[in-house]
């Protein structure tokens, strides 16, 4: 590049990135209102169902013994697993300074965050009585009740609110100067309302000194708060004696799965958006190959993970260990397993043809497989382990039933509902971040490499 | 300070930018007001040249280390108040019981987080109820501002300075 003004058209200036960004909430067609009704559809189902439960009673959720955890935890380990992959761009890929984690980063965080908020309804539709959610906080109390802090269930409590509160957050110290910059773009009561968010955001050096400062620092908690999060939801199985559960192997392996599914559901959110809001200039082929790859890295330690778990099954000589696992691969749930290993073992090696890592309909695909996948491994380590511990007369069949069904169903709704609402509201790319990766405006060019 | 005058150049580029503030600081100005629609590496060098680093870290230690001792207080007092015996081990272990652990990390990040974003609005001057007059809608989007606060007698030098500089548009 000899003369600034004879920038390729494939990178935009920062007028550009201003443009596009806005044009992302103009006021969305048909195609949109179609997707939210379908969407209110299946959320109503989801209020129905879980009214009909908590009128009936958890029998409708087809929970009896031994199988007293079965879906709805399944489908919290996964939505806190989805949230994962946010705070792992924002704040880990932040610190190693990546740069392609700029144009893809804001919809990430939005994605982590209601997909922490869709697993925080699990704990208290699996509780049941809905009403008594409150007794699980630290509080003075009549009854004179404390939780057991040495539980991790109690831990589970702590670490989520934490990541739910330490993400949005984050979340909010990014948005100040977008907002800022939608503020200015704005008239009438738009503008009012995105003046007060952004505090009257000016981007002076002052502001810029320590939102910077301030930056680091949140990205230096999330880092660690990324890898507690899960490892703390693992711990809920791995604490207990459980035959399938009780393994140190499951911190790291609930953490590589939590990645690996959340790559998988930024992919299935930011694909369509790319595709609609025309946002090629910004997510290139480069931004789809790295997060391809990162698919393709975890989803080969995962099945690392998958070795170790039924070698160290066999290999620790426990008889009721290694009957629990003979009875998981050969009996009822044999397909769940086989399931799961195709999703999450044999469909992302694909990618290791590299023109599938910039394809939008391969990657689309695998990223579905993956969710199906790592679905499928909660409720392969919940629901059989449960079914065939150490007393046979405890063992059981779990089978699903329509109001469970529903409301997991309806939980993808809740998210839906949430992310197609942000994306038309608030900027779902970076405008500061998308601008500090593009070479700033000079006027007198010598090399280019500014 | 009814007699300080301020004085806004409006940029297109960030190197006039950076010619400007080095011209104004080798005459003597230092109190300035940069705008910047992202945090520019170049021009933070010329200005962080002799600042101090900014002081959110200070939040973030304090309530960082509230979270921990508040987690601590809170863990070791409670299973006084309601002694479980979980796993033949005693109620509370000092200095700490290793359970207890996760929930301190987890208050420590919680109030260290919380902490550092009060640092930064209440370091950054935040929230700001009106509009500084000098501050111009372009500077969030695709231009550079530089405001001068100087001596009335002194603005045509500054204008002069700055349009010198390269500034498209110099006002008071």
């Amino acid at each position: 590049m000899s003369v600034a003004t004879s920038r390729p058209p494939a990178t935009p200036t920062y007028g550009d990135v201003n443009r596009d960004v806005i044009a992302t909430l103009r006021t969305p067609g048909p195609l949109y209102f179609a997707w939210m009704c379908i969407v209110g559809l299946l959320l109503t189902c989801f209020f129905l169902a879980w009214s009909y439960q908590i009128y009936v009673g958890m029998g409708a959720a087809g929970k009896r013994t031994p199988q007293m955890w079965a879906m709805y935890i399944t489908t919290f380990v996964f939505w806190i697993g989805i949230g994962h992959a946010g705070t792992l761009i924002s704040a880990v890929l932040y610190l190693f300074r990546a740069r392609w984690r700029t144009s893809i980063y804001r919809a990430a965080e939005a994605m982590t965050i209601f997909a922490v908020m869709t697993a925080g309804l699990f704990p208290m539709i699996h509780a049941g009585r809905v009403w008594f959610a409150y007794f699980l906080l630290p509080y003075p109390n009549q009854r004179y009740l404390w939780p057991n802090f040495k539980s991790p269930l109690v831990w589970d409590v702590f670490a989520i609110s934490t990541y739910l509160s330490i993400s949005t957050v984050f979340f909010i110290v990014g948005l100040i100067p977008d907002i800022a910059a939608l503020r200015d773009a704005a008239t009438g009561w738009r503008r009012r309302i995105y003046s007060m968010l952004c505090l009257g955001w000016e981007g002076t050096d002052g502001q810029w000194r320590h939102y910077r400062r301030a930056y680091g620092l949140l990205a230096a908690f999330a880092t660690p708060l990324v890898l507690s999060v899960h490892s703390v939801v693992s711990w809920d199985f791995a604490m207990a004696l459980v035959p399938g559960w009780h393994s140190t192997l499951f911190a790291p392996f609930f953490v590589d799965g939590a990645i690996f599914s959340g790559f998988a559901m930024v992919l299935v959110l930011v694909l369509p958006m790319r595709y609609f809001f025309n946002l090629q200039p910004y997510i290139t082929p480069r931004h789809l190959d790295a997060m391809a790859k990162l698919i393709l890295v975890t989803g080969l330690v995962l099945t690392y993970f998958y070795a170790c778990e039924l070698f160290t099954s066999w290999y620790s000589g426990d008889h009721i260990e290694k009957a629990s696992l003979f009875w998981r691969l050969t009996s009822t749930y044999a397909w769940a397993l086989a399931t799961m290993y195709f999703c999450n073992c044999i469909s992302p090696l694909i990618l290791f043809w590299a023109p599938a890592r910039t394809n939008p309909v391969i990657l689309f695909g695998v990223s579905v497989l993956v969710l199906i996948g790592m679905w499928f491994e909660r409720f392969n380590i919940i629901v059989p382990s449960l079914g065939h511990d150490f007393y046979p007369y405890s063992w059981g069949i779990y089978v699903p039933t329509v109001t469970d069904s529903t409301i997991i169903i309806g939980s993808f709704a809740w998210f839906f509902l949430l992310f197609l609402g942000f994306i038309r509201v608030l900027p779902s790319l970076s405008v500061v971040e998308v601008k500090e990766t593009l070479p700033p405006p000079m006027k007198d060019v010598v090399d280019g490499h500014h | 300070m009814a007699t300080t005058e301020t004085v806004l150049g409006v940029f297109a580029h960030v190197d006039t930018t950076v010619r400007a503030l080095e011209e104004l600081r080798a005459k003597g100005y230092h109190d300035l007001t940069v705008y910047t629609p992202v945090p520019v590496h170049e021009i933070e060098d010329v200005l962080e040249r002799d600042r101090p680093v900014s002081r959110v870290r200070i939040f973030t230690l304090i309530g960082s280390l509230i979270g921990l001792a508040s987690a601590w207080l809170l863990t070791q007092w409670t299973s006084m108040k309601w002694d479980l015996v979980v796993g033949g081990k005693p109620a509370i272990g000092l200095p700490v019981s290793p359970p207890y652990v996760v929930i301190m990390f987890e208050m420590m990040v919680l109030f260290g987080g919380v902490a550092t974003v009060i640092g930064m609005v209440v370091l950054g001057r935040l929230p700001r109820l009106r509009q500084s007059s000098s501050f111009d809608p372009r500077f969030t989007n695709d231009r550079f501002g530089v405001a001068v606060h100087c001596a009335p007698e002194r603005g045509a030098s500054v204008r002069d300075i700055l349009r010198h500089a390269g500034a498209d548009e110099v006002r008071a």
